[in-house]
């Protein structure tokens, strides 16, 4: 990456019924992790594809995104390798009928990387860290499910990408171990932009915004208190991913052993 | 005044990338006709004059080639937006994607769909490689990693200009608009750019001239029906 990214600014545009936003600045800094959230319909999906898109009062919200304090170079748009920004889209299926060890290898080497091959090893590494069944690298791209594109995207846009800003949308319904994504994620030292659903990825951020339609409403600073309770909801988490790692290899849940575990989870 | 030639497969999105850059331009001020050739079905033209209320027409080729009949017609057409003052939008049918109606000295965009899968830049030929700009649509439906292997087999198969964008919400639309404002005015004599692959006639034989007065065979002008011309 050329460009020495330190922070981005998202400036307030307006709202689907013409009026200002309320929030009119938020600044990003390296290592920060937002949240955005916002009912069903209320513009997330549309904020980030605003900052993916280095939006310049050129989309319907007329926000502007700013990066070292600066508008970005188009540079950034008509070249790849140097899109500092990796956005994953909620799309959970391929349309390319391309072996996935062949479309990683294309990817690498338009994202420069100096090591195609091992780059390649590293994405499959991290992506069957969160799925199921593990991704085959001779599998056709169009024959991966849900789960392991996500995955498999998530993987791609940390390591090939290696983009210093991932924005990704609603990786909670991508069917993939999300505590473990989590956890993989924040060993990256990137600005991560999570729109989401989830109270666990919401409450583990530094900050979260809210949207109503169409506008940024507000932007909440995470509190320790707030931190607390998603610690809580992770272990939460931890009992239904356990119930559901049972129920998929086909055993059959005790009610007895999963109050005990219950218990457990708690009283760590 | 400035031809701009606008090429690509059916429900690529040519006319809703075209209607985004009308509305834009006319918003500068700038003044615009525009014409779509077809085979047998088009109602774009109305549809522009509608929203827009620029000069419009649309011709069937019918029976003949519509990247032919785009050659002979031009002349004209040229001619006609002169008479209005405007530049002139000619948005061809997209059926076969070998054949190329661009123009020297006029910009060409080639819209191809983000969907449209991986190795289409690799099939379509002179489309892609005599335009000047490629231009992808409905990049909201694919990943980013998708757009960017599409992006570079694209830059593969010929070395380009590639914007990137989603034209019914009119996203990247600006980009394509500043490349259109920096287009040079048209110079005569008009000639194609490249040949049509099969020579049956004498567009087909490589006689690049734009206008039906320097062609034989079966032609036709923007406003008769096909007639012969020739021994």
């Amino acid at each position: 990456m050329e460009v020495d990214i330190k922070k981005i600014t998202i400036l307030g545009g307006y709202g689907r019924n013409g009026t200002k936003e309320q929030v009119d600045q938020v600044e990003l800094r390296m290592g920060d992790l937002l949240s955005i959230v916002g009912p069903t319909g209320s513009g997330k999906t549309a904020l980030i594809n605003d900052i993916g898109l280095f939006a310049n009062e050129d989309t319907p919200s007329r926000r502007r995104i700013l990066i070292n304090s600066a508008a970005p170079s188009e540079d950034f748009l008509d070249d790849p390798s140097k899109n500092p920004i990796a956005l994953i889209t909620q799309h959970t299926g391929f349309l390319s009928d391309m072996k996935v060890a062949n479309f990683l290898d294309i990817h690498a080497k338009v994202r420069k990387n100096t090591n195609p091959d091992s780059v390649v090893a590293d994405v499959l590494d991290f992506a069957n860290q969160l799925t199921g069944e593990p991704i085959i690298t001779e599998s056709a791209m169009t024959e991966l499910s849900g789960g392991q594109s996500r995955a498999l995207l998530i993987a791609d846009a940390v390591i090939i990408g290696n983009s210093p800003i991932i924005l990704l949308d609603e990786i909670e319904n991508a069917g993939i171990n999300l505590t473990r994504a989590l956890e993989l994620l924040r060993k990256y030292e990137k600005i991560f932009i999570f729109v989401t659903h989830d109270p666990r990825i919401t409450l583990s951020s530094d900050y979260r915004i809210v949207m109503k339609g169409g506008a940024m409403q507000d932007s909440i600073t995470t509190s320790a208190e707030e931190k607390r309770i998603g610690d809580l909801v992770t272990h939460m988490d931890k009992i239904i991913v356990g119930l559901r790692d049972q129920i998929r290899s086909g055993e059959r849940p005790v009610e007895k052993e999963f109050q005990a575990v219950m218990e457990l989870v708690w009283l760590t | 005044m400035k031809l701009i030639m606008c090429a690509g497969p059916p429900t690529s999105g040519k006319t809703t990338v075209l209607r985004q850059v009308i509305r834009r331009l006319l918003k500068k001020g700038r003044r615009l006709a525009y014409l779509k050739v077809d085979v047998q079905y088009a109602d774009e033209d109305e549809l522009i004059r509608n929203e827009f209320g620029i000069p419009a027409k649309k011709i069937y080729s019918g029976e003949l080639c519509p990247d032919h009949a785009s050659v002979l017609v031009l002349g004209d057409a040229v001619k006609w937006a002169e008479k209005e003052g405007a530049d002139l939008f000619v948005e061809t049918a997209g059926l076969c994607l070998r054949c190329a109606p661009y123009i020297q000295g006029s910009l060409g965009f080639v819209v191809l769909e983000a969907t449209s899968g991986m190795n289409l830049p690799r099939k379509i030929g002179a489309m892609l490689s005599l335009a000047d700009i490629a231009v992808v649509t409905k990049i909201d439906l694919v990943s980013q990693a998708e757009r960017e292997v599409f992006r570079a087999n694209i830059m593969d198969a010929a070395p380009l200009d590639v914007v990137e964008v989603d034209a019914l919400r009119g996203i990247g639309i600006d980009r394509l608009v500043r490349k259109i404002e920096q287009a040079q005015d048209i110079e005569r004599p008009l000639m194609l750019k490249g040949s049509p692959p099969v020579a049956t006639c004498t567009i087909c034989a490589g006689k690049k001239d734009i206008g039906w007065e320097h062609h034989f065979g079966v032609l036709r002008t923007l406003d008769t029906d096909l007639f012969y011309r020739g021994e």
